[in-house]
């Protein structure tokens, strides 16, 4: 609770509706023990006095009565009218929603009809309908505007007791032997109550606006008798000679809105959970760069990342995603990066197009050089010039890749029309011809299939189609099998191998699965918690690891006809990357380490094509 | 599609149904007598009579509704006796002007807001972000009345730039211009508050939409951010804003009730409140009937639109 009200408060804007509402409500409250004029007495001599005119401080109306004093009491009745709707429309909406939800069947199904039926009626016709049954007047208006929020309620609380009616404890109480009123009053009551009181606070300020409006038609509060909106509603002919008698009241139903709206939004804030983090966040179009020191020297590659160092920052906390990757592809070649989740591989491989979503991400060191040309720097357009015609990207999930409101040819079409002027037949000619690339059966009519219509791996198909569209120079895979079963994955895994072969295509392909390294890649790197801890080509690595980490990652693999053998398993988790240990990152888990793996940095050492991050390597290299 | 469309309107039979029943038991929650409530208690027991028989009220509940519901179906709605015209006439000649102004606000909210709303979204945090969220507080937070006064207050009275009332100019207007020129205002002030609240949640749902995987997918192509933002990124979040547009069209409608009355629009709202005062009720029972039966056709052309734009709805 005192967490709740820290983070409420620490929206300022929330504390300061807090503070104003407060203010009128103390102002309410105490209006009548104020020494103030008599709200009721006419003096028609003075009528219309300006504001601040001596014994008036904000004036008099048409009938000479004491602005202020009136418009206390008026806020005093608008408040009362508005919280006694509300607490009138969530006990009536709250019982009823709590009966349809704990009863359920039959009695919920007539009762969220009527709901229904009644939340079809834009919500004034409903009460003007109440108030014209019952005449008008400030009981009626408060009547009215209660039973037309009575759905709104009724709707939340059965959502919220559905939930709770299936839950253990309400079943051990029926088999204890509980009444259904005690079961409701004192196992239901106790977990909906805070949902109702929220919901009520976000509708009070709504309900006050309301009674106010109805006032202000004439068909609230009669006179001499005067809340917010009937004042307002009076003052309206007086309104082009005497603008202060409608500016008063106008303004105090504004504050009184705007500040419980403020605190609304507030609580609502500090109940969403993924605000706190900054989740909500919006991407920008490319990662952050905020890099210090001298850039690396380029390679004679043709992509290479090298030192990549790139951060999430969150809050105070910095993880240290990538912590200084370096790695290199030529043409034709297919380099395979693994670890688990989280070692920061795809965070690696999304910094080269500076994908990585930002904020939270920073590329706070290193480049990445695409034919001697730095990207990481790269103005956007430049970049964006690269994206998906030199560079392709291959992603993990292809339904949550592809955009679920397109057709997969447009998709496709988007891709070549991004970087080529071509007529869009021509475009969908082309499109088709990727979809038979991939070996898409029926590639004329698939292409005019949404993405939901496909299956997974048809889905994974598209997605290499489009990293295909321009004949990219470098393919990034980010896990593009995972989701996939084993005999697709099979296919998808020669069908890239085939490209590789017949378009000189480089690939960087990320996975955590050796298996899938073995069959595909020329070369891999092993990452942990951002670094890369081993390299060397696939065959050497795979029979002689080096790193006592990817010994372990090469036994996790389950071999057929092998099946007497203890699935093996690595102890521990990986390390959070917001506080590394000094040293080896791997060391807590290790069997071997020693308090020499601790002490310092250690260096990825070897002779080439191999190299290992490790005091006391398995094998010498 | 067409079948889709049949379909929905099939379901809004019962709808429909339910809100006259609705609209028929609130008006007999009249209490006393309504013959006497309408005529008033002077009245001689030979008038009362005399509406009691021609209301119907003679007769059992169930019978009165079933009386009244095949009039309605035939196009009877009764006889308002304040304005003695049939009820149908005049709600269809005030609905015509309420649509003309409720129609304009609604357009301007939708598109402002979504507008609003996708700027706040793409630059988010900046100051335009922080501009919008301010003035998008403050329009939701005051009342569309009090607005619609000040406005008047402002623009016609100190400026003199717009007519202070009414829908056509008195002496010589009835063109579109002139309608136009008395349009501005109360359009806007009815606007207000739908346009801020459709800018905040196309603000959170633009938000949400651009943390996908498929946004992240259409910039890895190299899609221009212009097209990722106003392209990718706006379809999918009009998903969860065409029904926020069906809901906040309520709004709008509701709100017209007030505009109608602070600048004098011969709207069907203004209607309602008149016949409310001089005790009309068959003035009041038919015009909420009808409003309310056009907003439910009004929400199925919006789940039309919405299955439209969402191939994954079952149609």
């Amino acid at each position: 609770m005192t967490l709740f009200l820290n983070l409420v408060f620490r929206n300022r804007l929330a504390a300061m509706g807090a503070v104003v509402i407060t203010a009128i409500l103390l102002l309410a409250l105490l209006t009548p023990i104020l020494p103030m004029h008599d709200p009721d007495v006419t003096a028609t001599a003075d009528r219309f006095k300006r504001p601040f005119s001596d014994g008036h401080i904000l004036g008099t109306d048409h009938l000479g009565r004491d602005l202020l004093s009136r418009l206390l009491h008026g806020t005093r009745l608008s408040l009362a009218v508005g919280i006694a709707a509300a607490l009138i429309a969530a006990a009536t909406g709250a019982t009823i929603g709590i009966v349809a939800g704990y009863f359920g069947g039959r009695i919920d199904n007539v009762i969220m009809r009527v709901v229904d039926m009644l939340m079809a009626f834009p919500y004034i016709l409903l009460a003007l309908a109440i108030v014209a049954a019952l005449g008008p007047g400030l009981m009626n208006a408060l009547i009215a505007v209660a039973a037309v929020n009575v759905p709104f309620f009724a709707r939340n609380i059965r959502g919220i007791t559905v939930g709770l009616a299936g839950r253990e404890f309400i079943e051990a109480a029926t088999l204890a032997g509980m009444g259904h009123t005690k079961i409701i009053l004192t196992e239901l009551l106790p977990n909906v109550l805070p949902v109702i009181v929220i919901a009520m606070s976000t509708t009070v300020g709504w309900m006050i606006l309301e009674t106010a409006g109805l006032s202000f038609l004439g068909l609230g509060s009669q006179p001499p008798q005067a809340d917010l909106g009937s004042m307002l509603g009076e003052a309206r002919s007086a309104m082009i000679s005497h603008p202060h008698t409608s500016v008063v009241p106008g303004i105090m139903i504004f504050l009184i809105v705007m500040s419980i709206n403020l605190l609304g939004d507030g609580v609502r804030d500090a109940l969403d959970p993924r605000l706190r983090s900054g989740a909500l966040s919006r991407p920008r179009a490319t990662t952050l760069v905020d890099r210090k020191g001298p850039l690396p020297a380029p390679t004679n590659d043709l992509l290479s990342i090298r030192d990549l160092e790139t951060q999430f920052h969150v809050g105070a906390r910095t993880y240290k995603a990538v912590g200084g990757v370096s790695l290199a592809v030529k043409p034709g070649e297919c380099l395979g990066v693994i670890g688990e989740s989280g070692s920061g591989k795809s965070v690696t491989a999304l910094s080269v197009m500076g994908l990585v979503a930002s904020p939270p991400g920073v590329i706070t060191s290193g480049a990445v050089y695409f034919q001697g040309e730095d990207l990481i720097g790269a103005a956007y357009e430049t970049l964006r010039k690269k994206r998906g015609d030199r560079v392709a990207y291959i992603f993990q999930d292809p339904l949550s890749t592809l955009h679920p409101l397109y057709r997969v040819g447009h998709q496709l079409a988007e891709a070549i029309q991004s970087h080529q002027k071509v007529p869009n037949h021509k475009a969908r000619a082309r499109a088709i011809q990727l979809l038979k690339d991939v070996r898409i059966p029926n590639a004329d009519s698939r292409i005019d299939d949404y993405p939901h219509e496909m299956s997974g791996g048809m889905r994974q198909r598209v997605g290499i189609a489009m990293a295909l569209a321009n004949d990219p120079d470098v393919i990034i895979a980010d896990e593009p099998t995972t989701a996939l079963d084993v005999t697709v994955q099979a296919q998808i895994l020669s069908l890239l191998n085939d490209l590789r072969r017949d378009r000189g295509l480089a690939i960087i392909f990320i996975t955590h699965d050796f298996g899938v390294i073995a069959q595909l890649c020329d070369r891999v790197a092993v990452m942990y918690a951002g670094r890369i801890v081993e390299e060397g080509p696939t065959q050497a690595v795979l029979d002689a690891p080096a790193h006592p980490y990817t010994k372990h990652l090469i036994a996790c693999v389950p071999e057929l006809g092998q099946g007497r053998r203890v699935l093996a398993t690595i102890p521990g988790l990986p390390p959070m990357v917001d506080d590394l240990p000094l040293g080896c990152a791997f060391a807590p888990r290790c069997y071997k380490a020693q308090d020499k793996c601790r002490e310092r940095e250690i260096q990825l050492l070897g002779t080439k094509p191999r190299a290992v991050r490790c005091l006391f390597p398995e094998e010498p290299v | 599609m067409g079948s889709y469309i049949l379909k929905r309107l099939a379901s809004a039979i019962p709808v429909l149904l339910g809100i006259t029943i609705i609209v028929f038991l609130i008006m007999s929650l009249i209490p006393g007598d309504p013959a006497t409530a309408i005529l008033g208690s002077y009245a001689t027991p030979e008038n009362v009579e005399k509406l009691n028989r021609d209301l119907g009220l003679d007769k059992p509940m169930v019978q009165r509704y079933f009386i009244w519901l095949g009039n309605m179906l035939t196009g009877d709605f009764g006889r308002s006796f304040s304005l003695n015209r049939p009820v149908l006439d005049e709600i269809v000649e005030r609905f015509n002007a309420t649509l003309v102004l409720a129609g304009t606000s609604f357009l301007l909210c939708a598109v402002l807001g979504i507008l609003a709303g996708v700027f706040s979204a793409a630059r988010q945090y900046g100051w335009t972000d922080k501009a919008i969220t301010f003035v998008v507080l403050i329009g939701i937070s005051v009342p569309s009345f009090f607005l619609g006064m000040m406005m008047i207050l402002v623009f016609a009275v100190n400026l003199r730039w717009l007519p202070v009332s009414g829908m056509y100019a008195i002496y010589g207007g009835g063109d579109l211009p002139d309608l136009i020129n008395h349009l501005i205002m109360p359009a806007l002030a009815l606007a207000a508050v739908a346009t801020g609240v459709i800018a905040r949640l196309s603000r959170s749902a633009m938000l949400e939409v651009l943390r996908q995987d498929y946004i992240r997918t259409a910039r890895a192509k190299g899609v221009p951010e212009r097209r990722v933002i106003m392209g990718h990124a706006l379809r999918a979040a009009m998903v969860s804003i065409i029904p926020i547009l069906g809901i906040q069209a309520g709004f709008v409608l509701s709100g017209a009730v007030y505009i109608e009355i602070v600048f004098q629009w011969p709207g069907v709202g203004r209607m309602l409140v008149d016949a409310i005062l001089k005790r009309d009720l068959l003035l009041v029972q038919g015009g909420v009937v009808f409003v309310a039966a056009c907003y439910v056709l009004f929400n199925i052309a919006v789940d039309v639109a919405q299955s439209l734009l969402d191939p994954r709805i079952k149609t």
